[in-house]
């Protein structure tokens, strides 16, 4: 089978101005941040970023590289609203595409089935409706004639996601509570890549855990990335905990251009390698 | 807190418990700190049927404490995200929200403050809100009952309410029900005629022009209002045990 390692940055070679990238996790829990800072290196642009979004819109906000957020939420959970992405807002410096959180599911799985939408009652009568004028009802074709929103495909065009195990060969575990929607983002995607705490061998990651706990299977990834602290500072249970005096000094930065500076040359303008050790020390 | 003497929390905690009364069997989210200990009263008195979640993805068989650690042998069954959409759709759930901002037909607004376009404050956006309302039951709370909550008009319905539920026809509106809002000056419901906001009781020691004046539109309100349930001795002996901090006590403004 193919040996698909690689390291982050070969991975968001990938990824081009302009194009529409799907990150995985929830909120800020087990977001694939190393690939997140890898594009920060990149300094790719025009980002359309589809994500249940925390700390990842939040840092693309605060480089500029995002054009549009197209979410469910945006949130740190410990601290509810993302700091940097309510500034963009507020500033109008980003396009947003706001959808209930159970709608934003189901374009992600319109997405993963090829197909163009699927139909909820959720959003009916709200003003998620107004805000997104592209948004269309559909007609029941059945007698019961019932009008429901068409979801349209969250179609994406490169995936990044984290895993606490993976093999070579892209099998990936997800040993958390909650297995979040990693799965939709690598189908919905022309191409996915997965980083993952440790690489081992698929003896390892079959015995690892339950065999419900195997999320990933290696037709949905094109490259694996073996990035140990890769979901820091989100959570990445139960390997590690949010990091939250971290994330309140990532929070504090929005509102301070120079710490904001300061967080981005230490943290961010520098590799994977460095950022794990500033981290530590 | 320690007080054998019902406080205002105490009185808004079971107010919010009254809610979930004759639920039975369903999943209630309740999100912030009253509306959790209120549905945990229901749960460990007179709703113990209810499935309540740690606020994570475990369902737990008895209600802990604001603030404890679930241990293994409190867990029941594993709620994940996508079992959250699933049993959201299926209809077999209460919510109590927030609200930033509710009118008087209940349409709720957690999204943002100004235009959307151009907000002058970005809130939490409209997160489950559109969902909830038009699949499954839903119930409000609001901390501080004031003229900026209570408005005439919401900036964005995130919330479904009861005139744009009409709107979409008796298809579209079947599942859709606000059973309550509780604040911290009174309960309020929506039984009558056009389902406009009506005053259903004021909490002891709140005059009704103080309701009147920090609404931002007419409540119906009837000739004789009641007053919301003080709880006995034995409930404020399990809301004591519930919320052993006071994380309640410090949310509700007298």
């Amino acid at each position: 089978m193919t040996d698909k390692r690689m390291t982050v940055d070969e991975a968001v070679a990938e990824v081009t101005d302009g194009m529409t990238i799907g990150i995985g996790g929830w909120g800020s829990r087990r977001k694939p941040m190393a690939f997140v800072r890898a594009l920060v290196r990149k300094g790719v642009k025009d980002l359309t970023v589809v994500s249940y979004g925390g700390p990842d819109i939040g840092i693309f906000c605060a480089t500029g590289q995002l054009k549009k957020a197209v979410y469910g939420f945006v949130s740190l959970d410990s601290i509810p609203l993302e700091p940097h992405f309510r500034k963009a807002r507020q500033n109008g410096t980003i396009e947003a595409v706001e959808f209930d959180e159970g709608m934003f599911l189901l374009g992600l799985r319109a997405a993963a089935q090829r197909l163009p939408f699927l139909p909820t009652r959720a959003g009916l009568g709200s003003d998620v409706l107004k805000i997104n004028p592209h948004l269309k009802t559909v007609k029941s074709p059945y007698d019961d004639g019932e009008e429901l929103v068409a979801v349209p495909a969250l179609n994406v065009d490169v995936a990044f996601i984290h895993m606490n195990r993976a093999d070579v060969s892209g099998n990936g575990q997800a040993l958390g509570r909650d297995p979040y929607f990693d799965n939709l983002f690598c189908m919905a995607a022309k191409k996915a890549f997965m980083s993952c705490e440790k690489i081992v061998s698929t003896d390892e990651l079959v015995h690892g855990g339950p065999l419900q706990s195997l999320l990933i299977n290696r037709m949905m990834v094109s490259g694996v990335v073996e990035t140990p602290g890769g979901a820091h500072f989100t959570e990445c249970p139960p390997d590690y905990a949010r990091d939250e005096q971290f994330q309140r000094e990532y929070a504090a930065t929005a509102k301070d251009d120079e710490a904001w500076k300061a967080f981005r040359a230490k943290y961010l303008d520098v590799s994977e390698a460095d950022y794990q050790k500033a981290v530590a020390s | 807190m320690t007080g054998t003497e019902a406080t205002r929390a105490d009185v808004c905690a079971l107010a919010v418990a009254e809610c979930f009364r004759n639920d039975g069997e369903i999943m209630v989210s309740a999100m912030g700190t009253t509306p959790s200990l209120g549905a945990r009263l229901a749960k460990s008195t007179f709703e113990p049927d209810l499935l309540m979640t740690d606020g994570f993805n475990l369902l737990l068989r008895r209600a802990l404490p604001l603030g404890a650690k679930p241990s293994d042998d409190d867990v029941e069954g594993w709620m994940p995200f996508s079992g959250v959409f699933d049993t959201l759709w299926w209809g077999r759930r209460h919510v109590m929200m927030g609200a930033s901002q509710i009118d008087q037909f209940g349409n709720q607004n957690i999204a943002c403050i100004g235009p959307w376009e151009n907000p002058k404050a970005q809130l939490l956006g409209v997160r489950g809100a559109p969902g909830n309302t038009i699949n499954h039951v839903t119930s409000y709370w609001v901390p501080n009952h004031n003229a900026r909550a209570l408005v005439a008009k919401v900036d964005l319905v995130s919330g479904v309410g009861y005139d744009r539920a009409a709107s979409l026809g008796p298809a579209g509106s079947r599942f859709h029900e606000i059973r309550r809002v509780v604040t911290n000056l009174g309960v309020f419901d929506f039984n009558t005629p056009d389902h406009r906001m009506r005053l259903a009781s004021l909490h002891p020691g709140v005059e009704l022009q103080q309701v009147i004046d920090n609404t931002g539109f007419d409540l119906v309100i009837a000739d004789e209002v009641d007053t919301t349930p003080i709880p006995t001795a034995e409930l404020i002996g399990v809301l004591r045990e519930l919320d052993p901090q006071g994380y309640a006590q410090k949310e509700v403004i007298v």
